[in-house]
């Protein structure tokens, strides 16, 4: 019986089977921001452990409060850096140099195929696009990642999904994830790593990979996983060149990492996404998913383009040609936060900023803060945010406010009009 | 140190009840999971329920649906649980990370099938709030005994998830090991 991609990493990097069905891993990368790391690096002080495994596999950035906002998270962001000092740990992303930790590590080259990372954030599952098998955590597994490089799995189980047909002209990732999310259900893949396949992913981007396999904790699942293929060579060539005689040899040695023909699924689903049209969110859960044009004419008081979901180049690109020329709607407030410095520069050099600003859009510094109601746009009471980020929650972005998920195109349209719109209809 | 289980009941009757529901994340800018104490289920959306009620305050133990502790992998929502003396939550099923930083708390997140959690919820509303929850680790096995009447049920636990409540959390665990 062949292997699973994520059936291959977990061999490759075993340390311990402590019971039947319990592996424990060894991590090529622990990745930590300011709200889950200082609690644990706290209490590996209070234990007189505040030791790292290994000061190069550990990746920090200060991105969900920044720059900080009051004491707290002022503090929180002193923590981190602190301990990243102390501890000597080069890759450390502070003001002016961070930006989204699922957008600015993978930018950074640090996730390959075939890695085990960990990270005190849900959307970990991201990088799964590079062929990595990537898992959020609580603060307490990130701690013995810090201090042991470990990290306990139960055996993983794979749905495979494979996305056939092709996606028509202003449809996107984001509404190929949405629609797989409203079919398998907000805990359809609980315990199970997803693996997307097929020629609409082999089509995609890595950018676009990223925004697929960024929802895959949204149905509950461990972790979203791509195909390393020669997409993945090209994004990460200016960080493996030294390692590889060609691009050749580095697709030849990632596609180790590729599931066997015959590997064993517990579900495998097939959806011909050539007639998807653009899906938006309504409700609480981002399983409650409808098409744009079925919750069209639904007001709405915020836009939001950005963060670990939909804030990379293509997004903003994406956006901004639907804007181009346009303003938005007297009665909206648009923001937009490219998710990185270097996503930021490149908008700038290709003019999508000029246009976003054109259109009447807020600019903001790379951060999450929106999209968990931290900072940069926080909603109010009975306030309705059309949002490409990946939470709907009662009160997600702020108390009492409602939020629709969807691609950066709906958005874009959305805030023209300043109600839901199928960006196909402008 | 290994924690104790069991206690007054509080039951959460509705699905995918979220972590951003648990502990919103305004308030992860805290420093110690003491100042979550006031905050716990503050946004959960659910008819009847009142975050500041003396059901919740006297609570220690949760009972509730599938799918419990989905979305955020914050582990303030088991320490939030933790420092309001709820240790114990009995779902129909949970979503990873939380029933992992449950366990990896010394916590206990039990798994028991619809009908059993459709039984616990029936006993808890007739016995108006008098329910009780015995938590028998080494059976496997659960008691609960109200006004209206008693009922035991067993559960399954991993034995790694099991380690782990009995060496209080991942931490003590995992030093001792790797």
């Amino acid at each position: 019986m062949g292997q699973t991609t994520a059936e291959k990493i977990f061999a490759a990097h075993l340390r311990d089977e402590p019971f039947a069905g319990t592996k424990v891993l060894d991590l090529d990368r622990v990745l930590c921001h300011e709200i889950t790391t200082p609690i644990a690096i706290a209490d590996l002080q209070w234990r007189e452990k505040d030791r790292v495994f290994d000061n190069t596999k550990i990746k920090a950035v200060i991105d969900h409060v920044t720059p900080s906002k009051d004491s707290k998270t002022a503090l929180q962001a002193k923590m981190l850096r602190d301990w990243a000092r102390r501890h000597e740990i080069k890759d450390f992303f502070d003001v002016g140099r961070n930006g989204v930790c699922h957008a600015l590590f993978p930018e950074k080259g640090f996730i390959r195929p075939g890695f085990t990372a960990i990270m005190g954030d849900s959307h970990t599952c991201t990088h799964g696009a590079f062929g990595a098998f990537a898992a959020g955590v609580g603060t307490t597994d990130l701690e013995v990642g810090i201090l042991k490089g470990v990290c306990a799995f139960r055996e993983p189980k794979t749905i495979r999904v494979n996305l056939t047909g092709a996606l028509s002209k202003g449809v996107f990732a984001k509404d190929v994830i949405l629609y797989v999310i409203g079919q398998l259900g907000v805990n359809g893949a609980t315990d199970c790593v997803i693996e997307f396949h097929g020629p609409v992913v082999e089509a995609m981007s890595m950018d676009a990979r990223m925004t697929l396999c960024n929802m895959a904790i949204e149905a509950g699942g461990t972790c979203g996983i791509c195909q390393p293929d020669m997409t993945t060579v090209e994004y990460l060539w200016s960080f493996i060149q030294e390692e590889f005689a060609s691009k050749e040899a580095a697709l030849e040695a990632y596609q180790q990492w590729c599931a066997d023909a015959d590997a064993d699924y517990v579900k495998v689903l097939d959806f011909d996404v050539s007639t998807l049209i653009p899906q938006v969110t309504y409700d609480y859960k981002p399983d409650c998913v409808k098409s744009a044009a079925e919750l069209s004419g639904t007001p709405v008081d915020q836009v939001y383009i950005g963060t670990c979901t939909n804030g990379r180049i293509d997004d903003l690109r994406e956006a901004a040609a639907i804007l181009k020329g346009n303003t938005i709607a007297d009665t909206v407030r648009g923001i937009v936060s490219p998710a990185t410095p270097d996503i930021f520069k490149q908008a700038l050099d290709e003019g999508l900023i000029q246009i976003f600003m054109n259109a009447g859009y807020c600019v903001t510094n790379p951060t999450c803060g929106a999209c968990l109601g931290m900072s940069n746009g926080v909603l109010s009471e009975g306030e309705v945010c059309a949002s490409t980020s990946n939470r709907n929650f009662n009160g997600r972005m702020g108390k009492g406010g409602m939020v629709h998920l969807m691609s950066p195109a709906t958005a874009a349209a959305t805030s023209i009009t300043g109600v839901i719109t199928d960006a196909r209809t402008l | 140190m290994k924690k104790s289980f069991g206690g007054p009941v509080i039951s959460l009757d509705r699905a995918d009840i979220n972590t951003d529901e648990i502990i919103p994340a305004k308030y992860l800018t805290e420093a110690t999971k003491e100042a979550l104490t006031p905050y716990c289920l503050e946004d959960l959306k659910l008819e009847g329920f009142d975050p500041k009620g003396e059901k919740l305050d006297n609570a220690t133990v949760i009972i509730t649906r599938e799918n419990f502790g989905c979305g955020s992998s914050r582990e303030h929502a088991p320490w939030v649980l933790e420092v309001n003396d709820i240790h114990t939550v009995i779902a129909e099923s949970y979503a990873r990370i939380f029933r992992q930083n449950m366990f990896n708390c010394g916590m206990l997140a039990i798994e028991l099938p619809k009908s059993d959690i459709d039984q616990l919820m029936l006993l808890e509303k007739d016995s108006a709030g008098t329910m009780q929850i015995d938590v028998k680790l080494d059976e496997q096995s659960i008691k609960a005994t109200g006004s209206a009447g008693e009922a035991t049920f067993s559960f399954e636990i991993s034995p790694f998830d099991k380690a782990l409540v009995e060496a209080g959390g991942w931490v003590e665990y995992a030093d001792a090991r790797y």
